[in-house]
């Protein structure tokens, strides 16, 4: 059950080699957590980090993995299904999956960046559907989706990506204004640029943060009732001021 | 068919949906308990989750407020479980009789108030309301049965007192009123410089009076921590009421309360902050008097002020608020001004702070009330120190050897559970016999483990 503060007992992560995903799963265990499920696609990497979980909360925190591939999307419905069938239900799900792509390498190559579309956004699409069906029939659930401030305002410089946000990012609000009055929360969370495996060896963007500070700003969202939430906090701001700009001067701005 | 209709508690912190069934009076209940869990209802006054059972069945009662029998000779009536206090008073106090017990609200039904085992100013004097009743008719999941404090199924009685609903669903009553000679109360007030001289007061003359509590300012700090506003009284005499042929003497048991204020639906979250409550508390400890001053006083404005405005669990805002109630036992003093202390130097601040003794508990396992100081805090919900501070309490409570009131509960640590309830265990053999499959469920038992 998700308490008065919006503390989960129990979670599903999509993506669960996430670090962003692993840090907030490591946050929320510290307060009432006690069974998180780390699904993805790469056994040895969930297994990796259910181990470094169950090392941090050993008398605490129950963690199991199981299969989630974004691609295989007609599988999406039956796979989450089986993972909520279990006593009590899954409290909260974080949907953490993404790829990064590589911008040079698939604007040449249209396959290439349509399976950067595929895993971001319309993996998403399904998985998200799926799981608010099931949050549906047991009357309540908390879905927290990592979005970018990539998708905001899609700079020249990573359009694939940023559009696959983009995406992602609408059709999360949508939803989420789509499920008020249902018992289901949506928190749609906004990172700058991360430093973490998906961005290493990348040059650091200007107000860079890290997994951990995303997790707090994400504890801190389910406590407070936000339904969005930048991290930093100043993102909100400087954001909103690119959103304004003509793009004969936003797209002169040097990444 | 789909859970459809958004529930919360009192608090507004975290609702669920489910599907609602209504029946009323006479309906069978049995077709009710499945798989996918079922609660009972009343009005909705428990503050967290207790009423709740999100993706099962939630049984609003209120729709079943009959009186079965009364005997206007020794006081004794047999109601519906969804009749509400307010609904007794409003039939009885006109005929002498008060309710024995009477939470902050008469917006309360008979079988939310037994199932959260309701205590009140008089806990002091009469216990909780436990202690008043003399029957019970109850539908569990292995079907309907007569129960009472004594005979074979008193165990199933004292289950269900406290019980949380989780026993079966209270289908019927048979409680004790109190003969009354006035609706008014004779009630002291005064004021308490700090803690320790409320406890002493408290402990030296509450047993003069019926009813007692006192308010407490949670953001006193240093010399004033504690400083505060008791309230005692007892029911007031016809000569209490003024000289023979005044006005109030021409009809000493009239009750006529009326809702004057509402609440808007949406009012800005954060309105209820350390400032403005500063400000209330420092009003309100300045208009009491110095030494003890008598005053005649309704059962609404001594008993139930809030519910004189609609609504006010909106004045929280968005995010709702949560109550948390502990008790801890006598001896445990030091204990209880390291709380006070904890709260007041948090950036918490609690809006009604109220302190009160109790006096011994009863015999039903997850009956919150004991012998000890009871002390409850409003909080609004959103400030990321609150989950620290209450998980701080909890450790405080359970080390003092006392417990949080479950009824009100939305965030306690199930961990601690055996250790603040250690008849928990008595309590599930019984529950078991009657629901072997676990087919009553709250959001509450779920989240705590029950």
């Amino acid at each position: 059950m998700n308490d008065a503060l919006g503390h989960p007992q129990s979670l599903l992560v999509l993506g669960g080699g996430s670090d962003i995903a692993l840090a907030t799963v490591n946050a929320l265990a510290a307060q009432r957590c006690r069974t998180a499920i780390l699904a993805g696609r790469r056994p040895e990497v969930l297994d990796r980090a259910a181990a470094d979980l169950r090392r941090s909360h050993p008398d605490t925190l129950t963690v199991e993995t199981a299969p989630f591939d974004a691609l295989e999307r007609s599988g999406h419905d039956k796979v989450i299904q089986e993972l909520f069938a279990r006593p009590g239900g899954i409290d909260l799900v974080i949907v953490a999956f993404a790829i990064l792509g590589d911008q040079q390498v698939d604007q040449e190559d249209p396959e290439s960046a349509a399976r950067v579309v595929e895993v971001n956004f319309t993996g998403a699409v399904t998985a998200m559907l799926a799981v608010v069906k099931q949050f549906r029939a047991q009357g309540r659930g908390t879905l927290v989706v990592l979005s970018s401030v990539a998708g905001v305002r899609v700079r020249k410089a990573n359009f694939i990506y940023g559009s696959s946000k983009a995406g992602l990012d609408g059709f999360t609000q949508g939803l989420a204004d789509s499920l008020i009055g249902t018992g289901i929360r949506v928190l749609l969370v906004r990172p700058g640029f991360v430093t973490t495996k998906m961005t290493a060896g990348m040059k650091k963007a200007p107000m860079s943060t890290t997994a951990e500070a995303v997790a707090t700003t994400i504890v801190r969202g389910l406590e407070s009732g936000a339904s969005v939430v930048w991290v930093p906090s100043a993102l909100r701001y400087v954001m909103g001021v690119m959103k304004l700009l003509p793009r004969a001067v936003f797209r002169r701005i040097p990444s | 068919m789909a859970p459809d209709q958004l529930l919360s508690g009192w608090g507004r912190t975290a609702p669920t949906a489910a599907c609602v069934a209504r029946p009323g009076p006479g309906d069978p209940l049995g077709g009710l308990f499945t798989r996918s869990g079922v609660i009972p209802r009343g009005l909705g006054r428990s503050y967290g989750d207790a009423a709740q059972c999100s993706g099962g069945t939630v049984v609003d009662m209120t729709a079943r407020d009959d009186v079965y029998a009364e005997d206007l000779e020794t006081g004794h009536v047999t109601v519906a479980a969804g009749a509400s206090l307010d609904a007794l008073m409003r039939r009885y106090v006109p005929q002498g009789w008060f309710v024995p017990v009477t939470p902050g609200t008469r917006q309360v039904t008979v079988g939310g108030a037994i199932a959260a085992d309701v205590h009140g100013k008089n806990h002091h004097v009469d216990g909780s309301l436990g202690l008043h009743l003399t029957s019970l008719t109850l539908t569990t999941p292995n079907g309907t049965i007569d129960c009472g404090p004594e005979g074979p199924e008193r165990d199933l009685f004292w289950a269900t007192v406290g019980g949380l609903g989780l026993t079966g669903i209270i289908e019927r009553a048979t409680l004790r009123l109190v003969p009354i000679a006035t609706s008014s109360l004779a009630v002291d007030t005064e004021r308490c410089r700090d803690i320790d001289e409320l406890m002493a007061t408290m402990s030296e003359s509450d047993a003069h009076f019926r009813y007692s509590v006192a308010w407490i300012d949670c953001l006193a700090t240093g010399a004033s921590l504690g400083r505060s506003v008791l309230t005692r009284g007892n029911h007031a005499s016809v000569d209490e009421l003024g000289p023979s042929g005044s006005r109030a003497r021409r009809d000493p048991l009239a009750f006529r309360p009326a809702v004057r204020i509402g609440v808007p639906a949406a009012v800005p979250t954060g309105l209820l902050n350390r400032l403005t409550v500063r400000a209330f508390n420092e009003a309100w400890y300045r208009k009491a008097p110095r030494t003890a001053r008598r005053s005649l006083e309704s059962i609404t404005s001594f008993f139930h002020p809030l519910d004189g405005v609609r609504d006010w669990n909106r004045l929280y805002g968005r995010r709702g608020f949560l109550q948390y109630q502990l008790m801890v036992p006598f001896g445990a003093e030091t204990d209880l001004r390291h709380l006070v202390e904890s709260v007041a130097a948090s950036g918490c601040a609690s809006f009604l702070t109220v302190l009160k003794r109790f006096g011994p508990g009863n015999r039903a396992p997850l009956s919150f009330p004991a012998a000890g100081w009871t002390l409850a805090l409003d909080l609004a919900v959103g400030n990321p120190g609150l989950g620290p501070l209450l998980d701080g309490l909890d450790q405080v409570v359970v080390s003092a050897g006392g417990r949080i009131y479950l009824a009100k509960d939305s965030r306690l640590q199930p961990e601690l559970l055996a250790a603040m309830y250690p008849r928990l265990d008595e309590w599930r053999q019984v529950r078991d016999r009657v629901d072997p499959d676990h087919l009553m469920q709250s959001d509450l038992s779920r989240r705590l483990g029950l």
